[in-house]
């Protein structure tokens, strides 16, 4: 387990490293942000003091080095736009992302699971096609798309839903979430429904192909041959074996909730750090992207850690091996 | 006698045909299979009308979208089926800028489906290549490639094209260099994995034990057996790249707006949609669900007929 653990951080490390100069000499050779400090009535000399003090006329592997040093003590500088620590302007924004994820991933189980268990039951019923249909056009839908007929239909023809911003927010112990007001609920709806859109076809389908499986193990005849009632079975034997499974594709997909908010952010104009890293694209905001994709893949491995850990303690017969899987 | 003769060497000669049937079947074969399920059938028309509008874009249009001299700015924001007053009907309606949004999905139809076409050829090959190598070397040098392809794949995708975006900036390449980056994974993976199992079929023993040399074998004898897998993969990659380059469009960060996809199109429309004026928006919108819907529905169905061992 340790050494397991061990090859996982090693991993980690490796990841950050590599992506770390990837995206520090790529947007190093790109954009010269000198012309985003400046207004464009700046003289030569301000330019060339501005270049110095942010070390930008260094060559780039110096420039890279001193940054790696920073960072390593928690620096990773300032935002060029905003003036202040790109870190604190990521972890400001980052409650309001994962709270939109976090909600986006209950419903998409909430609505998921029950939907899928019942296609998964009686495949061939109406419902059941009725529910795969589903399905199949929550896969092809464009989610941003979808986000933006939800604001026509929801706010502008109906205006019983709000199109924009967080609503009321309450402190949480110290961290403002916004589904404990109501107005913060009906601010979250829209974006968290239109987020999980995707991942409930996800979980419907994940559910029912388990449920088709489990109900034809020996142990599920079993326990009917021994005249076990149906929702007994149902509950007992099916459901906790096609949650195993489950929890893996779930967990990953929390990782992929919080790189999608990007859009929903957007169109939702969610404050969250979805909507900081586009704008800091668009700017060439160079320590905001560099710390959010460091932030991101740190959320990443961890997530990715914790699931493989919670796998292994929920389904015995994996076992967690240092190295190759 | 005679007849028993005659019976063997029809039996052997109807063998032939077999294998010689066989051999030009399969695409055929797939084709009827499709044509025959409907709702395959469905898709394949939905995806066969868009790709003749897309490709016959400057013969349909009414006007060239992108040409200033052919937009009046007083035809701005006109609801569907108006006329200008020139006598041009606009079917579908304008955008802010008096342009026909007809003749603009029609050409933001062109581009999105050359970028995911492209992207999707581009990735497929680079992944095809590098999973079959993964597999035919095998050993630490297979173990390192895939820790790659797993490394890659457990960052989503839009992640990973915002990163490459961030650095390269905006453009048709660009987007094509994202798109690329985020897919060949998902192929390096299918490919290596069927080659695996064909690689330790009887007929590639048989091959082997026939001592024909590894180019050989690789390349006639399991290279093709990959494909059916591979085709279903790269169908729903192409719709999903197409959806992709669609959402950074839409982020303003994919084509540039000289060269408007969908996406863009669907974002232009976005700040008017909160006065109601829909069409700017919905119709583009609805235009790439069509064309997404139809290559998922073709999709699906090859999954089904191909029935490939693994999925992407």
């Amino acid at each position: 387990m340790s050494s397991y653990l061990f090859s996982r951080l090693a991993q980690t490390i490796v990841t950050l490293f590599v992506m770390s100069v990837l995206v520090f000499v790529g947007l190093y050779m790109v954009g010269n942000p000198v012309d985003v400090l400046l207004s464009s009535s700046a003289t030569p000399q301000e330019r060339m003091e501005v270049i110095r003090a942010f070390g930008l006329d260094r060559p780039v592997w110096e420039q890279y080095f001193t940054f790696l040093t920073k960072a390593l003590q928690g620096d990773l500088g300032n935002s060029f736009i905003f003036n202040q620590p790109a870190l604190d302007l990521i972890f400001q924004r980052m409650p309001a992302t994962l709270e939109l994820a976090f909600v986006a991933l209950v419903m998409a189980l909430i609505i998921g699971i029950p939907l899928g268990v019942r296609a998964g039951l009686k495949p061939k019923s109406r419902i059941s096609r009725l529910i795969m249909t589903f399905s199949i056009l929550g896969f092809s839908l464009p989610t941003f798309w979808i986000g933006l007929i939800m604001i026509m239909i929801f706010s502008v023809f109906l205006g019983w839903l709000p199109a924009s911003g967080r609503g009321d927010t309450v402190n949480l112990l110290g961290v403002p979430v916004s589904f404990l007001t109501l107005d913060g609920l009906s601010h979250l709806l829209l974006p968290a429904f239109n987020l999980a859109l995707f991942k409930i076809s996800l979980v419907i389908r994940l559910t029912r192909a388990g449920v088709m499986e489990v109900m034809q193990l020996d142990y599920v005849r079993f326990a009917r041959a021994k005249g076990i009632n149906e929702k007994r079975i149902l509950r007992v034997h099916v459901l906790k074996n096609t949650l195993i499974p489950l929890i893996t594709v779930i967990g990953l997909e929390l990782g992929s909730l919080i790189a999608f908010a990007v859009v929903t952010e957007t169109i939702f104009a969610w404050p969250g750090m979805g909507k900081l890293i586009i704008d800091a694209i668009g700017v060439l905001d160079r320590p905001v992207i560099l710390a959010y994709l460091l932030i991101t893949v740190v959320m990443f491995s961890v997530i990715n850690l914790v699931v493989d850990i919670l796998y292994s303690i929920v389904d015995p017969r994996v076992r967690l091996e240092g190295g190759s899987r | 006698m005679s007849n028993d003769a005659k019976r063997k060497v029809a039996s052997v000669h109807s063998e032939d045909a077999l294998v010689a049937a066989e051999r030009i079947l399969p695409l055929k074969r797939t084709l009827l299979a499709l044509v025959r399920d409907r709702v395959a059938l469905a898709g394949l028309i939905i995806v066969s009308v868009l790709v003749f509008i897309a490709v016959l874009a400057p013969v349909l249009s009414v006007q060239d979208p992108y040409d200033l001299a052919q937009l009046d700015i007083m035809d701005g924001r006109l609801p569907p089926s108006s006329t200008s007053m020139t006598g041009t009907v606009y079917l579908l309606g304008t955008d802010d800028q008096g342009r026909d949004l007809f003749s603009a999905i029609m050409y933001g139809l062109r581009t999105s489906i050359l970028v995911g076409l492209v992207s999707a050829a581009i990735a497929l090959v680079i992944g095809a290549s590098i999973g079959l190598f993964s597999a035919y070397a095998g050993g630490r040098v297979d173990a390192l490639l895939m820790r790659i392809v797993d490394i890659q794949l457990s960052f989503p995708a839009i992640l990973v094209a915002l990163i490459f975006l961030a650095i390269l900036g905006q453009g048709v390449d660009k987007i094509i260099i994202a798109l690329v980056v985020t897919q060949w994974a998902y192929y390096a993976r299918t490919v290596r994995g069927s080659a695996l199992v064909e690689s330790r079929r009887a007929y590639t023993d048989a091959a082997r034990s026939m001592a024909l040399s590894d180019k050989r074998i690789i390349f006639r004898h399991i290279l093709p057996n990959c494909v059916p897998p591979l085709i279903v993969v790269a169908t729903m990659r192409v719709a999903y790249a197409i959806m992709l380059e669609a959402t950074l469009s839409f982020l303003g960060i994919g084509l540039p707006v000289t060269e408007p996809s969908l996406g863009l199109l669907i974002s232009n429309g976005f700040e008017y949609l909160l006065s109601g004026d829909y069409w700017i928006s919905f119709f583009p919108g609805i235009t790439l669900l069509m064309l997404i819907v139809g290559i998922n529905l073709i999709g699906d169905a090859l999954r089904d007929i191909l029935n490939p061992r693994q999925e992407g």
